[in-house]
């Protein structure tokens, strides 16, 4: 446990420290939502009816930009061998690693999406289920990534092979967590995509730690 | 059997025999699933003419799953019992698959706009099989971003193992869901719901579509072999010349091999 909460503590040190990554990451969210009512024009019904699907994107884009934080630097100057030979099973690092990813990025992109959800117009219940979807989603996002990261650890053109792998697993999450604000603003109870959102992160959690372990064994050979 | 089969000369005698019957074979059903399809089978009393898209379009989509899963079992295969054979079998398979699944999107497209009036919805069931045409895709991706193979063959088994969460959500996607899409009619509790004058060509259809796909995946097998031998051969032939250099470049850095 102690190595568990150690691996966590300095994951997320360097993704706060390290030349701001979180930071930038935060910034790419807010850009992103922001570029749409310029694309489409600044008319509030249809800002309105589309502003969740925005917020939803953007967050995957973001997720996905900072994949590549979580194991690279670790394969290139050799500390996930060293993982891999620590006392601590795998699947855990794995876990350690997302958990610090999760706080780095999902987290924050949860707290600030009510006042992206105010740039496109959402009434104030809305935003409240936007950002409750975030922050029950963003762990998904974090888990999944975790595995489609780790198979490309070594590949060639890495990155587009990660978004190719990573963007179709991500569709659920966007499905569900976009579907739960859509609802809310027809009117309807948001609790069952909420709920399919948290069944979602919570298949991950038990799920993607095992795959992602894999990847990196095979990758570590 | 799994280790019988494992040895790619055994693999290489059986197949030379097998794949002509499959191809062949797949030329001759084919050709007259067509003929009864487009010419015997009567026109729905609904769709019209229309109805004969089906007849390419259901085996398309049964060959697209199925041919998933037989990816994401060699896959294990290959994980498991370092089957060589079967690694070589899923990343075979997987192109093929994808063509299945742009054939199932294809026809339906056609059929759906004059049906539905529209080329494209986005219910469950189309978008989750839209999912599994990406899973293929990057599945394609991912086996060839190495510079080694078997790294990129062992990254490729994981990602197909992962993908197959998405089998279940297409299959059950009519039920789960209220899709335009119609729910099964030959698969299903209590017998098919389709008329036999249309399920005998559907089958036939589906028979040929399956022999056509062992046919390219023999082929395909064959020829990733073949790509190996042929590799390894030009690893071993090096010339003198070019082998003198490198000898001196290992005797001088005891490292550098």
């Amino acid at each position: 446990m102690a190595a568990f909460i150690g691996l966590f503590r300095r994951d997320l040190r360097l993704a706060l420290r390290q030349g701001g990554d979180a930071g930038l990451v935060l910034g790419f969210f807010v850009l992103a939502v922001v570029l749409f009512p310029l694309g489409v024009g600044p008319e509030p019904a249809v800002l309105q009816r589309i502003g969740a699907g925005i917020v939803w994107v953007a967050a995957l884009l973001a997720a996905l930009l900072s994949l590549d934080r979580l194991f690279e630097a670790d394969y290139h100057d050799g500390g996930l061998d060293l993982l891999a030979l620590s006392s601590l099973p795998l699947e855990f690092a794995v876990l350690a690693k997302c958990a610090a990813h999760w706080v780095a990025t999902g987290l924050p992109l949860a707290l600030i999406s009510p006042s992206l959800a105010l740039l496109v117009g959402l009434d104030p219940a809305e935003i409240v289920i936007l950002a409750l979807s975030l922050l029950i989603g963003t762990p998904a996002l974090s888990l999944i990534g975790s595995v489609a990261a780790a198979l490309t650890l070594g590949a060639r053109r890495q990155g587009i092979v990660l978004s190719i792998l990573v963007l179709p697993l991500y569709i659920p999450p966007l499905v569900f967590g976009a579907g739960a604000v859509e609802a809310s603003v027809a009117g309807m109870d948001a609790r069952a995509y909420l709920l399919i959102l948290a069944a979602l992160s919570l298949a991950a959690l038990a799920f993607c730690p095992w795959a992602s372990a894999a990847a990196l064994r095979q990758a570590l050979e | 059997m799994i280790n019988w089969l494992a040895n790619p000369a055994r693999f290489t005698r059986i197949s030379t025999r097998t794949l002509p019957w499959c191809g062949w074979g797949a030329v001759v059903v084919i050709a007259a699933g067509l003929y009864w399809s487009l010419m015997l089978a009567p026109p729905d009393y609904q769709q019209g003419d229309t109805v004969r898209i089906m007849f390419i379009h259901v085996p398309a989509a049964w060959m697209a799953l199925n041919v998933y899963l037989l990816v994401a079992v060699a896959s294990a295969v290959a994980l498991v019992w370092r089957h060589p054979l079967a690694e070589i079998a899923a990343r075979a398979a997987a192109p093929i698959g994808a063509g299945f699944t742009l054939i199932c999107l294809a026809t339906g497209s056609l059929w759906g706009r004059p049906m539905w009036g529209a080329w494209w919805v986005w219910d469950a069931r189309l978008t989750s099989v839209l999912i599994l045409f990406f899973l293929y895709l990057g599945y394609m991706a991912l086996v060839n971003a190495f510079d080694d193979p078997s790294r990129g063959g062992k990254a490729g088994s994981v990602l197909a193992l992962v993908g197959v969460v998405n089998l279940p959500i297409i299959k059950f996607s009519v039920d789960w869901w209220n899709t335009l899409h119609q729910p099964a009619s030959v698969m299903r509790l209590g017998g098919p719901k389709i008329d036999t004058s249309m399920l005998v060509p559907l089958l036939i259809m589906a028979a040929g579509f399956l022999l056509l796909f062992l046919a390219l995946l023999l082929l395909r097998m064959r020829t990733i072999l073949n790509e190996r031998k042929a590799m390894a051969l030009r690893l071993n032939a090096e010339t003198p010349s070019s082998r003198a250099p490198r000898a001196a470049m290992v005797a001088t850095h005891p490292g550098a091999e």
